[in-house]
């Protein structure tokens, strides 16, 4: 991973920035809670899609681009390692069992291809 | 764990230890227990995730202190590591800023869902619930509201809670202590991408869903060259549109 060149007081602007409004996110509908009824059915219907869209795009570059650019041959190991633990994930829904048959394969076949 | 990230409530596997306290008036002591105790296996996936948010953080050159400041001022692993790769690539602060607010969204979500049951807490306890409120505390804490009347709200929800964050926080300094020591051979940085398809997956539940992970995926890796580090905040806009799209679509069908 590249290295920042940020200074600290960069990094504090942005920790308290998305530490405030990630606080901002979780209290507001448990402290709002009884002054909006209506209206959020629509929002209801995106924020449920939040998950799967965010991880989604967190997660397919990383398995995908090999040394910037996209590969999706037998060669990359981090798309084998990865298509595994997707069929690990979708068996047992664990987290654990997830990163470490991911770590295994990714080991094993670093070792085994050059 | 199982439930990270995702409402519906398909999953029984969850503990819900009802039972034990049906009869007598349960004191605020016996509800935090019990809701330690269904915390407890959930702390074993979550530790090798902080300790990964620990590493990762170092491993951009974020300083120690700093570090530790985003597992506690944003406690929220996925967009701790999302905002750490961005910093990573020295994006614009507002980028940065705004990719974690939306990888956060989904806690709006929770918070609209467990706010009935919080409606009679102090304003300040409200705020400390508002604090402690994850996938995981979300999904265990309603799961048993929506079962047992008698339950302390406050006080199971503490129970669940507390331990996930004196976990992230330990985890994380774990982390960042061993940090630079971790050789490159270990892969770790792989871990990342795994933790949240760890979360991606059980969160997949139907085509609208399915629909969703295809758009946003395929539009990172298309967009992966966006100025300002955009590539993310595209893709999940677009897979949110392409899901509501599909569910519209399936309605009138």
């Amino acid at each position: 991973m590249a290295e920042t060149t940020f200074d600290a007081g960069t990094l504090w602007l942005i920790i308290v920035a998305a530490g405030v409004g990630t606080f901002a996110l979780r209290l507001s509908f448990i402290a709002l809670f009884g002054r909006l009824d209506d209206e959020s059915e629509g929002v209801e219907r995106a924020l449920r899609l939040v998950p799967a869209a965010v991880l989604s795009a967190l997660v397919v570059p990383q398995f995908v681009f090999v040394d910037g650019a996209v590969s999706l041959s037998p060669t990359n190991v981090r798309l084998l390692a990865g298509t595994l633990a997707v069929v690990v994930s979708w068996k047992t829904e664990d987290i654990l069992a997830t990163l470490v048959s991911g770590m295994a394969a990714m080991w094993l076949l670093s070792a085994l291809l050059p | 764990m199982r439930r990270y990230g995702v409402i519906a409530g398909r999953d029984t596997k969850l503990d819900t230890t009802t039972g034990a306290y049906t009869e007598a008036v349960s004191s605020a002591r016996a509800d935090f227990l019990s809701g330690v105790r269904v915390a407890v296996p959930i702390l074993l996936g979550v530790a090798p995730f902080g300790m990964v948010a620990g590493v990762a953080a170092v491993g951009v050159g974020v300083p120690a202190i700093q570090a530790l400041a985003m597992s506690v001022l944003i406690f929220a692993g996925a967009s701790q590591l999302a905002a750490t790769e961005l910093i990573g690539q020295n994006a614009p602060v507002a980028v940065v800023v705004l990719t974690v607010i939306v990888v956060n969204l989904r806690l709006v979500m929770y918070s609209a869902s467990i706010a009935p049951y919080f409606e009679r807490q102090s304003a300040r306890w409200k705020a400390w619930l508002a604090y402690l409120l994850t996938d995981q505390a979300y999904a265990v804490s309603v799961m048993e509201f929506q079962n047992d009347d008698e339950t302390s709200r406050r006080w199971y929800y503490l129970g669940v809670a507390v331990p996930l964050w004196v976990t992230w926080q330990a985890a994380t300094l774990a982390g960042i202590l061993l940090g630079s020591s971790v050789p490159a051979s270990w892969h770790l940085e792989f871990a990342v991408p795994l933790v949240f398809l760890a979360v991606l997956v059980p969160a997949i539940t139907d085509r609208t869903t399915v629909v969703t992970a295809v758009v946003a995926g395929a539009v990172a890796v298309a967009a992966n060259g966006l100025p300002f580090n955009l590539g993310l905040l595209t893709a999940a806009v677009a897979g949110i549109a392409a899901g509501l799209f599909v569910e519209e679509v399936g309605q009138v069908g």
